[in-house]
């Protein structure tokens, strides 16, 4: 513990530095307003910059505490575009779009995106205090999470998902079909097989997370606001000038807790990042809080949950990146790819032999997360009133916008069709009624339940039993089962109180 | 068209390092107007720094700094694609390929393209296979853990960062193979890239990591892993130079080099290809070019020209074999 605290003092001392400060606050200012554009998350933010930060020839440390600016600014700034525009920057953030979209609609986007730099705050603090303090004891433990372990936890996630939209348990599950069906398109990891590329090179790697999110969702929304606006059924959005209050938080004060906790854990295992963080958090606390029915409708809860969550979650991927050089999401993985230009080897090593970059990118993320939240709340009104633009303008910017995001990573025109063509396929999901969250979850949720049930069968080499016989994957099965069962009990107080779509 | 948004803070990223990098006789003169390194993958990965290891090499023997684009799309295809389609002959750019890369033309991967449909012009460098244990294995040795699978093939959970078929199953293929054992009956677990394997590893999931020397550094001299084995012709430098060689254990045929290199389109002039095959051949000779290897954690490997050529095809013409006794294509 000794070593922690003065690995801590030399990383304030690094991160304290006026230029060093300057950057992380440069960082995660930039950092939010890239996040705020709708199409443009944390992969994208970080990658766009990532060039830039090698070029100005800055000293590793400081580069490095530049990009985790960035990181977590693009972070909180994502909430931003999924709140307002109903069009999330990556995966991580569409549980976001469930009840912070409807705020919105409400005329609360103030409180919604107050809450939601509050949750995001507690949640990322609660990750970086425990990360400092038991950083290597947690990776020994991430490490021992077996595929079989994995398969129990997607088990786990998806039957909380279960509970994601209950008013139509059917189209929910089609959705997921439909998300696990689209995972499955590319190179099959296991074998090398080819699977529903139907000889299109650029479908040989499957379909990027960024392109689905974008396109079912993003493009979705805007042929559908498109649409309402032909049709002259589109609401203006007055504009508000609501505020998170004591009551907000001591309403939440338990979801973000939980979620906290939950985001984190499921972001300290290399397999599993944000997206499966919120995904899960929002599930379990639609089950233990959502007595009313009021998730899906703008529920400040079902908001606080995934928020808390993901920042959590973005906290806890930093454990196996820094520790034991695996990242635990694509951000970090690109993080990782960061260090490695810099000719710094992330791993063991690295905090004896580079303590200063080690301990000072985790000094960073105590500021950068405290930044964060003096940086955002003054700015909720400001970003509030981006929902002030009239629509003819707004719309067309996004869609540009969401282009340059997806363009930006992918770097490929062929998945800039993809999200038109998955734009209107998402499109007449909506017109049937469906869920869009499902089809997300079930493909993120899908390649990781595959991948790992195979790489289980094989470890086992085919004996099924494999499966239930660690303590971890036992309780997550049991768990499983309870958030199953929970339903049934409570299934017809839910179905009188469930009013409204959720979208 | 294929330009990214990129391409412009790279020539950033360009100039700053050639501001740093050490200048050449002016002797060179050289062809290559707009000098393009095309990675076909997203930034980060190791194409990248294939890339950045020609950005940085060259950077004092071309008239202005070379761009870095990003072309990621179906592992490498989209890129081979489209320099067989539109840019053939286009004598500014090179494309960065790995072992990957050859072994995915060897197996057909590529649809239509192959090894003949590009010319291979010079090394960035070269990285090893390493056969990996935990540190508290049983497995003190190579030959402890290789007549362990002898006794029974299927008791030892093998990982590696790739599928079946993929260079990192080629790894693992080969060592059994060296001692006879039928590769297709191996207890092979794919994962995502090396980070998940190693997770696995030090979790106990799997016995046995077929790995890479270059992201084994972090690892040499900590508790966590043991390195049975490099998998290179000789033994390598520090910090691995107390690790033996396969071969020199005696595994004949188990080598494994991961090359990093760049082609070009079929269709470019000589007088261009020679010019990039002379670049490099001049920069190799530099003491800059080794440290930026170095620090790229790349080995030297270093060959250009027509030479390099000959040698990629027989490499290719390898793996072929290899892959057809292993029942990967007819």
């Amino acid at each position: 513990m000794d070593l922690v605290f003065s690995g801590l003092a030399q990383g304030f001392a690094v991160a304290l530095q006026p230029f060093n400060l300057f950057l992380v606050l440069a960082g995660c200012f930039a950092g939010t307003l890239i996040g705020a554009l709708p199409g443009i998350g944390p992969i994208n933010g970080v990658a766009i910059l990532l060039p830039i930060a090698y070029g100005l020839g800055f000293p590793p440390e400081s580069a490095l505490i530049l990009l985790a600016g960035i990181y977590y600014g693009a972070e909180y700034g994502g909430r931003i575009s999924s709140i307002l525009l109903n069009v999330p920057g990556d995966a991580g953030a569409v549980m976001t779009t469930l009840d912070g979209n409807p705020m919105a609609k409400n005329g609360e986007a103030g409180r919604a995106l107050s809450i939601s730099a509050v949750a995001s705050f507690i949640g990322g603090t609660f990750a970086v205090v425990l990360m400092s303090l038991f950083g290597p004891l947690l990776s020994s433990y991430a490490v021992t999470f077996s595929p079989s372990d994995y398969v129990a936890l997607m088990v786990f996630a998806f039957a909380s998902l279960a509970s994601l939209v209950g008013k139509n348990p059917v189209k929910t599950l089609l959705g997921a079909l439909i998300g696990l069906m689209l995972a499955s398109i590319g190179i099959d990891a296991n074998t090398g097989v080819m699977r529903f590329t139907f000889g299109v090179p650029d479908l040989l790697a499957g379909i990027d997370f960024l392109v689905i999110v974008i396109g079912l969702f993003g493009m979705a929304e805007l042929i559908h606001l498109v649409e309402q606006q032909a049709a002259g059924t589109l609401k203006a959005l007055k504009v508000d000038k609501t505020f998170i209050s004591m009551k907000d938080l001591a309403f939440c004060k338990w979801t973000i807790i939980r979620s906290s906790i939950i985001g984190f854990f499921i972001g300290i295992l290399p397999g599993t990042g944000a997206s499966v963080a919120s995904a899960v958090a929002y599930g379990s606390e639609k089950r233990i809080s959502d007595t009313e029915g009021t998730f899906g409708t703008g529920d400040p809860r079902g908001l606080a949950a995934p928020e808390a969550a993901n920042n959590a979650a973005a906290g806890g991927a930093m454990v196996p990146m820094l520790t034991l050089g695996i990242p635990g999401s694509g951000t970090t993985a690109i993080l990782l790819g960061a260090l490695l230009l810099f000719n710094v080897t992330p791993g063991p090593l690295m905090f004896t032999q580079r303590p200063e970059i080690a301990w000072g990118l985790i000094a960073s993320m105590y500021v950068g997360n405290l930044a964060l939240l003096i940086i955002n709340l003054p700015l909720v009104g400001l970003f509030a009133r981006m929902l002030t633009i009239p629509q003819q303008y707004l719309t067309p910017l996004i869609a540009v916008l969401a282009f340059i995001g997806v363009y930006s990573v992918v770097s490929n025109p062929h998945d800039l069709y993809m999200i038109i063509g998955l734009g209107v396929f998402g499109w007449f999901l909506r017109k049937l009624q469906f869920s869009l969250a499902p089809v997300i979850l079930g493909f993120v949720l899908g390649g990781l339940f595959e991948d790992n049930l195979r790489r289980a069968l094989s470890i086992s080499g085919g004996d099924w039993s494999i499966l239930f016989t660690s303590i971890d994957s036992v309780v997550l099965y049991i768990l499983a089962a309870i958030v199953v069962i929970l339903p049934v009990w409570f299934g017809i107080r839910r179905r009188r109180a469930v009013k409204g779509a959720t979208t | 068209m294929f330009k990214n948004l990129l391409t412009s803070v790279a020539i950033a990223a360009g100039l700053a390092t050639s501001l740093t990098t050490f200048a050449l006789a002016e002797s060179h003169t050289m062809a290559i107007d707009k000098p393009e390194c095309i990675a076909p993958a997203q930034p980060g990965g190791g194409f990248d720094i294939t890339c950045r290891v020609a950005q940085a090499g060259l950077s004092s023997m071309t008239s202005r700094p070379m761009q870095v684009t990003f072309m990621p799309g179906g592992i490498g295809a989209v890129a081979i694609n489209l320099f067989n389609t539109t840019r053939t002959d286009d004598p500014n750019a090179i494309v960065a390929f790995s072992s990957g890369s050859l072994l995915n033309m060897a197996t057909g991967k590529y649809g239509q393209f192959g090894e003949k449909d590009v010319k291979f012009v010079a090394t960035a460098g070269a990285d090893f296979g390493a056969v990996v244990v935990n540190a508290d294995s049983e497995y003190k040795t190579l030959d402890d853990l290789m007549t362990a699978l002898e006794a029974d093939l299927g008791s030892i959970a093998i990982g590696a960062g790739g599928g079946v078929g993929s260079q990192d199953w080629m790894k693992g293929a080969l060592m059994v193979k060296s001692r006879n054992l039928d590769p297709k009956a191996m207890r092979y677990v794919a994962f995502d890239g090396g980070g998940e394997a190693i997770a696995s590893l030090l979790g106990g999931s799997i016995q046995a990591y077929m790995g890479d020397v270059g992201e084994l550094v972090s690892y040499v001299g900590g508790d966590k892993l043991r390195i049975l084995a490099v998998m290179s012709p000789e033994r390598l430098e520090a910090p691995f130079d107390q690790v033996p060689t396969t071969k020199e254990l005696g595994y004949e045929g188990a080598e494994w080099v991961i090359l990093r290199g760049f082609y070009m389109g079929k269709n470019v002039s000589d007088e261009a290809y020679n010019a990039w095959a002379d670049a490099f051949k001049a920069a190799y000779e530099t003491e800059e070019f080794a440290n930026i290897q170095k620090e790229k954690g790349l080995l030297p490997l270093n060959m250009a020209g027509e030479e390099f050529q000959k040698d990629v095809l027989l490499r290719v013409e390898h793996m072929r074999d290899v892959a057809k006794e292993a029942g990967l294509i007819e």
